[in-house]
């Protein structure tokens, strides 16, 4: 009889008996908050995971550009096509201006992350003229284009090439715009925490341009000029 | 004056704009400047400007924020159901010689308004809203990852949400559903303003929606309390997680879509037209490669409400919370591979409309699954009919025959059948009523008192559910049944009278809703004023499970004095079991973000750049695209934007606490 107690007992508290199984495991177990802060210092914290997720969110734009280009491409409406228009040697060009903008924003983080505030503002300043030659001829080849007719309305496929190769342009414009202000911001108050994170985000944001415009050289240019 | 002076001046904006001939217009609009000199007037009255700017539109706080989300999302839900009740009314008396009181041109504009406006400014805010306020609490977190980019967010939706109603009394909306599918939202078919509003509004809310989606991600994965693993995150904070993970993954596709058709209708361009190799069918699968996924952000929120009603009033853990993690996932990721059953007609072939039926169907699986894990917590549960859980029962019910028909939908050869019919109408709105908008009442009912500190009035709450669950279905089910008869969506006009009955029936079904709707805003008000007699002050009058409960109701701004330690699921029931004590001394300075204005102002100035882009005041819009630009960098300028709460600030905070714990006999501890 008794013994049907004592077993009665112990079903009728299993969690209990779970529990205080747990407290073996985890000597913490009755500890229900911290009573120091977390502090987190100098780190990017959640911001670098938030701007990588802002990243992939504007890739998906880009995505966007490209399955249109994919469908739209071919589209040329009687007008010109690829071989007739794009200008291989231009976009080379074109192309290394962009690639050595991104070399030398490596260089302005290295600088950065030995403390060296004069020579990051000067790589950070080159990556700029390199942004702005790639600019300038992009928009020279835009000009060209146009006046040869070939305007974004003339057909679906320039319509999404112009719309494609100049969303990344615009992006290189807002790219240039926040160096500038970074700069102005480095030069004011140093390298600070805040501002190695923002330099950290927008080194991420001009890498990632660079990453979308191999796509663009490749899918639009190389593979336009092939077709 | 000049003409060329004016439309430099003016764009294409005159005062033929103005629709002074539409006399619901009129009328409506004489309303809307009473009331809002009213509401004007009051505040000026009351001095209760500086309150609002200094404490709640400026606020960071992702408490204040999310409240400010519910109030857009209830009053834009106002506005959305005056649309829809226009419809029933006219589609019920528009038969033969009666032409009803709305003219195509404006009836077109109602349906095309209600559908924007009851999904992106009344399902997305509520949701949001929800998410915001709950989300940082079950987590044991201060405040999202992003505080200020988190009121930036809501005042970007609520400018969306202000463009829209501007359309109502300048110039018009658009004439061409809620989607505008090319070629009609083409400049050829709509040339005038109507489609311009809709693409800007939905851009301006886009950008909140977005930046909204990193914000909540970010947080749940980086700021949730030491201990707390993904396992042991509460299921609603695991079904916001998928949404904000769908919000950024689909979003940018629609604001790649809406500016490709904006190209086509402001510099020309050929991507949806049909001339010059521009292909409209593009614009239906990109824009359904973000709407299916859509659906699903507004649904998985509600299912986590549904998750932690069910759990909280059955006196339970969650029955299969792993398989509810898993199945929650794997919606996420069909979601992605149905967007073509939206126009299984398009025609793409036997084989692709196969494979998108067979997705679309396999989707039911973890639905169900869902489905029999809430009956099964309920199953031998102590089941409390609280008006959470009358709203997560009615929704059992409704939602199953809604995703039901969805499944019979799914089947290529029936949805050529089916298509743009009636039977559609009934089908989403069974879901998203029966999903959304009942989830958003069950959220609001289970966690006002959280927000305010005393429950909501159960007996017009009684009244609004009701109204809202018969109403529904008298509402929706004439639909189903002229939809099988073969009624498609968006007439304004009948020749068959035999169908009239139909229609009669389901306007007595949106009148229904219209008192459900009343009597929702009744019971607010009664709460209100039986503010005191509905009091709590335990902070937890559920015998609720997860952390937000283990706050004071309203919680401080902080949240929690000390950042809570997680050791299992549920993690407040396991604090209430294994004889938490509530700590009441040896309180730290803590450290919260600085309110700002720039979200307001940057706000304000959307606003006024969408109007300059959509009347063509070029002038306008440049000057508003540049002081958007130098707004943003003069903010990212200022440094100084956290401070410490004082220990001595939050000694006295929680010691007023724990007195009004002292006077209730049932401490907080004491009830499982």
């Amino acid at each position: 009889m008794s013994s049907t107690t004592m077993s009665d007992q112990t079903i009728s508290d299993p969690s209990r008996a779970e529990a205080d199984r747990q407290k073996k495991d985890d000597p913490q177990r009755d500890v229900f908050f911290v009573t120091e802060e977390a502090h987190e210092h100098g780190g990017m914290g959640g911001t670098a995971l938030g701007f990588w997720i802002y990243l992939m969110s504007d890739c998906l734009i880009f995505a966007v550009l490209f399955a249109t280009y994919g469908v739209l491409g071919t589209a040329y409406a009687g007008g010109p096509t690829p071989r007739e228009i794009f200008e291989l040697p231009l976009v080379a060009l074109n192309t290394s201006m962009l690639l050595l903008s991104s070399i030398t924003y490596g260089f302005a983080m290295l600088a950065m992350a030995r403390g060296a505030k004069a020579q990051t503002q000067g790589w950070l300043a080159i990556t700029g003229l390199f942004g702005l030659a790639f600019l300038s001829i992009e928009l020279y080849e835009f000009a060209t284009l146009i006046h040869e007719g070939a305007t974004p309305q003339r057909s679906a496929f320039l319509s999404s090439f112009f719309t494609l190769v100049g969303t990344h342009g615009l992006h290189v414009t807002f790219g240039i715009i926040w160096l500038v202000t970074l700069m102005t911001q480095v030069a004011r108050r140093g390298l600070i925490p805040e501002n190695r994170r923002r330099l950290m985000c927008l080194s991420m944001f001009w890498h990632f341009l660079d990453v979308v415009w191999i796509g663009v050289f490749t899918f639009v240019y190389l593979l336009g000029v092939l077709r | 004056m000049d003409p060329t002076l004016l439309k430099t001046i003016f764009g294409r904006l005159t005062i033929e704009s103005l629709p002074i001939h539409e006399p619901i217009v009129v009328a409506t609009f004489v309303a809307v400047v009473i009331g809002g000199i009213g509401v004007l007037a009051a505040l000026t009255y009351f001095k209760l400007w500086g309150f609002l700017w200094k404490e709640w539109f400026t606020s960071v706080d992702h408490k204040k924020v999310g409240i400010m989300y519910m109030v857009l999302g209830i009053v834009m839900l106002l506005r959305g159901f005056a649309d829809a009740i226009m419809m029933r009314g006219q589609q019920a008396i528009a038969f033969g010689a009666n032409e009803g009181y709305l003219n195509a041109h404006h009836y077109d504009q109602v349906f095309t308004a209600h559908g924007v406006i009851m999904i992106f400014f009344v399902a997305m805010p509520l949701v949001t809203g929800l998410m915001n306020y709950v989300i940082p609490l079950q987590i044991g977190a201060r405040d999202v990852a992003f505080p200020y980019l988190n009121n930036f967010s809501f005042w970007m939706t609520a400018a969306g949400a202000v463009i829209i109603m501007m359309s109502l009394f300048i110039g018009e909306f658009a004439r061409t559903g809620w989607l505008a599918f090319p070629p009609l939202s083409g400049l050829d078919y709509s040339p005038d303003v109507g489609v311009d509003y809709y693409l800007w509004a939905l851009q301006v809310a886009g950008v909140g929606t977005t930046l909204s989606g990193i914000n909540l991600v970010v947080t749940i994965i980086k700021m949730r309390a030491p201990g707390m693993t993904m396992m042991k995150l509460p299921v609603f904070s695991w079904t916001s997680l998928c949404t904000n993970i769908l919000i950024v993954a689909s979003f940018p596709v629609l604001t790649a879509t809406l500016v490709l058709l904006s190209l086509d209708r402001y510099i020309g361009t050929n991507f949806f037209t049909n001339q010059a190799g521009g292909n409209p069918m593009m614009y239906f699968n990109l824009i359904w490669i973000w709407g299916h996924p859509e659906v699903y952000i507004l649904i998985l929120p509600a299912f986590g409400i549904f998750s932690e009603v069910t759990s909280t009033f059955s006196g339970k853990r969650l029955f299969g919370y792993t398989s509810m993690v898993y199945a929650t996932v794997v919606i996420t990721i069909l979601s992605y591979l149905v967007w073509l059953h939206h126009f299984f007609t398009m025609g793409s072939g036997a084989s692709v409309n196969s494979f998108f039926g067979i997705t679309t169907m396999i989707i039911s699986i973890p639905t169900g699954a869902k489905i029999f894990n809430w009956l099964f917590t309920m199953y031998r549960g102590r089941i409390q009919y609280e008006l959470p859980m009358l709203w997560t029962v009615s929704f059992m019910l409704t939602f199953t025959v809604g995703g039901m028909t969805g499944v019979l939908l799914a089947v290529p050869p029936a949805d050529f059948v089916l298509h743009n019919s009636l039977f559609l109408v009934a089908h989403f709105h069974n879901v998203i009523i029966g999903g959304v908008v009942f989830g958003a009442f069950a959220g609001i009912n289970y966690w006002w008192p959280k927000a305010f500190g005393y429950k909501l009035d159960k007996k017009w709450g009684l009244v609004s559910f009701w109204c809202w669950s018969i109403g529904f279905w008298v509402a929706f089910a004439p639909l189903y049944v002229l939809g099988l008869m073969g009624v498609t969506r968006r007439l304004r006009h009948f020749d068959d009278p035999s169908l009239q009955i139909w229609f009669i029936i389901a306007a007595i079904g949106a009148a229904i809703i219209a008192v459900g709707i009343a009597a929702f805003l009744m019971q607010i008000f009664v709460s209100v004023r039986n503010r005191e007699a509905l009091r709590d002050v335990t902070g937890d009058p559920w015998g609720g499970r997860t952390l937000e409960w283990s706050t004071s109701s309203p919680p401080p701004h902080y949240n929690f004095a000390f950042t809570p330690m997680i050791h299992d699921l549920d993690a407040w029931s396991d604090m209430k079991t294994r004889g938490y004590e509530r700590p009441v001394k040896g309180y730290i300075p803590i450290h919260m973000p600085k309110n700002t204005g720039t979200g307001v102002i940057l706000s304000g100035i959307s606003v006024a750049f969408a109007f300059g882009m959509i009347w063509y005041i070029w002038w306008l819009a440049a000057i508003a695209f540049v002081a958007i630009i130098g707004v943003s960098i003069f903010h990212s300028f200022n440094y100084d934007r956290d401070y410490y709460i004082p220990a001595d600030e939050v000694s006295h905070e929680e010691g007023e606490r724990t007195r009004l714990l002292a006077t209730t006999p049932a401490l907080a501890g004491g009830m499982n």
